[in-house]
């Protein structure tokens, strides 16, 4: 069974650095589906790799990342003007999905879809 | 974090004490491509291979360094430091390894290895100058690892040219590349055959200098 788990912004936005990826990384060795609202920046999702790359073993083998971003969009000034006094509120645009490449075996992503495909764990016939 | 001081440092090092021997870095997925164009440049300008390639994702696991590389394009010359280094991927499973033949424990030290090089690509991301992003160009260019590696280098103010290797394959869409990250400058190359390696020294001038 797939358990998807949905971080909201106010959940993590206080934690620090270190806090926050220990938080992740727990979550997702536990078998876990995350979807961030606000996203992680490039500089974090760099932290987290590298992270998750110093715990490969023979159970957890890294993981499967995609994060949607407004970052650097191209905007209108009225768009650019809204999304500062949001932000100036807390709120963050953008998500991040995470998943263990356990469970989650690739998200696919173009321009204007998000796709994932999970591991077709079936069991084995006696 | 990036740092603003750090970077505005880093920016008048580059422009008045370390030019003469900047640090150029090859970055990507694994099997992009990347030694390949690292010992196509060497074998271009120094007569001699500095990386070995394989079909075996993960060849690389070390960073590897050639000092002191001059290329020449219209009079100028430009001396650089290459460095290839480990693909960056977010998964390493051994098992992937053994459809190459190799024994389960071969599969585990190569995993291990792997995961190690990643870590060490990470952390020279900091010390490059400049840095060519190697993507294979019949495969889908909006990966996550793409968009986090170019994330970063932005966030750094760090100089990228990327380079959309193997189009001397049928599949190979350079199209699909530049759109991807129109922001930055891209050229088409196969570093195995060596094509389009004159437009591809004239953009790293441009990029550079």
């Amino acid at each position: 069974m797939l358990t998807l788990q949905f971080i909201p912004n106010t959940e993590i936005a206080n934690l620090d650095q270190e806090s926050k990826l220990r938080k992740l990384i727990s979550l997702i060795k536990s078998d876990r589906i995350l979807v961030l609202e606000g996203g992680l920046s490039s500089y974090e999702e760099m932290q987290l790799i590298e992270r998750t790359m110093e715990q490969i073993n023979k159970e957890f083998r890294g993981i499967e990342i995609c994060t949607v971003s407004s970052e650097k969009r191209k905007t209108e000034f009225s768009t650019k003007i809204k999304e500062a006094i949001l932000k100036a509120f807390g709120y963050k645009s953008g998500l991040t999905i995470i998943g263990p490449a356990s469970i989650v075996k690739e998200i696919r992503r173009d321009p204007t879809k998000i796709e994932l495909f999970a591991v077709n764990k079936r069991p084995r016939k006696k | 974090m990036p740092n603003p001081f750090k970077d505005f440092f880093d920016f008048l090092t580059r422009l008045f004490l370390n030019k003469k021997h900047i640090k150029i870095g090859l970055y990507g997925p694994t099997n992009s491509g990347k030694s390949t164009l690292a010992n196509r440049i060497t074998k271009d300008w120094l007569g001699e291979e500095m990386s070995s390639v394989s079909r075996i994702p993960h060849e690389t696991r070390e960073i590897i360094q050639k000092e002191k590389i001059t290329v020449q394009h219209n009079g100028k010359k430009l001396t650089f430091n290459l460095v290839d280094t480990p693909g960056i991927a977010t998964k390493i499973d051994y098992e992937d390894f053994l459809k190459y033949k190799l024994s389960v424990k071969e599969a585990r030290e190569r995993a291990k290895e792997a995961t190690k090089g990643v870590i060490e690509s990470i952390k020279w991301l900091d010390s490059m100058d400049c840095v060519i992003v190697v993507l294979d160009s019949t495969i889908n260019p909006y990966s996550q690892v793409n968009i986090t590696i170019i994330g970063n280098l932005a966030a750094r103010k760090i100089p990228v040219l990327i380079a959309a290797n193997k189009i001397d394959l049928k599949k190979s869409d350079l199209k699909k590349v530049e759109a991807a990250f129109p922001q930055y400058k891209s050229v088409g190359i196969s570093a195995e055959y060596g094509h389009n390696m004159d437009d591809f020294y004239k953009m790293l001038f441009k990029v550079v200098k």
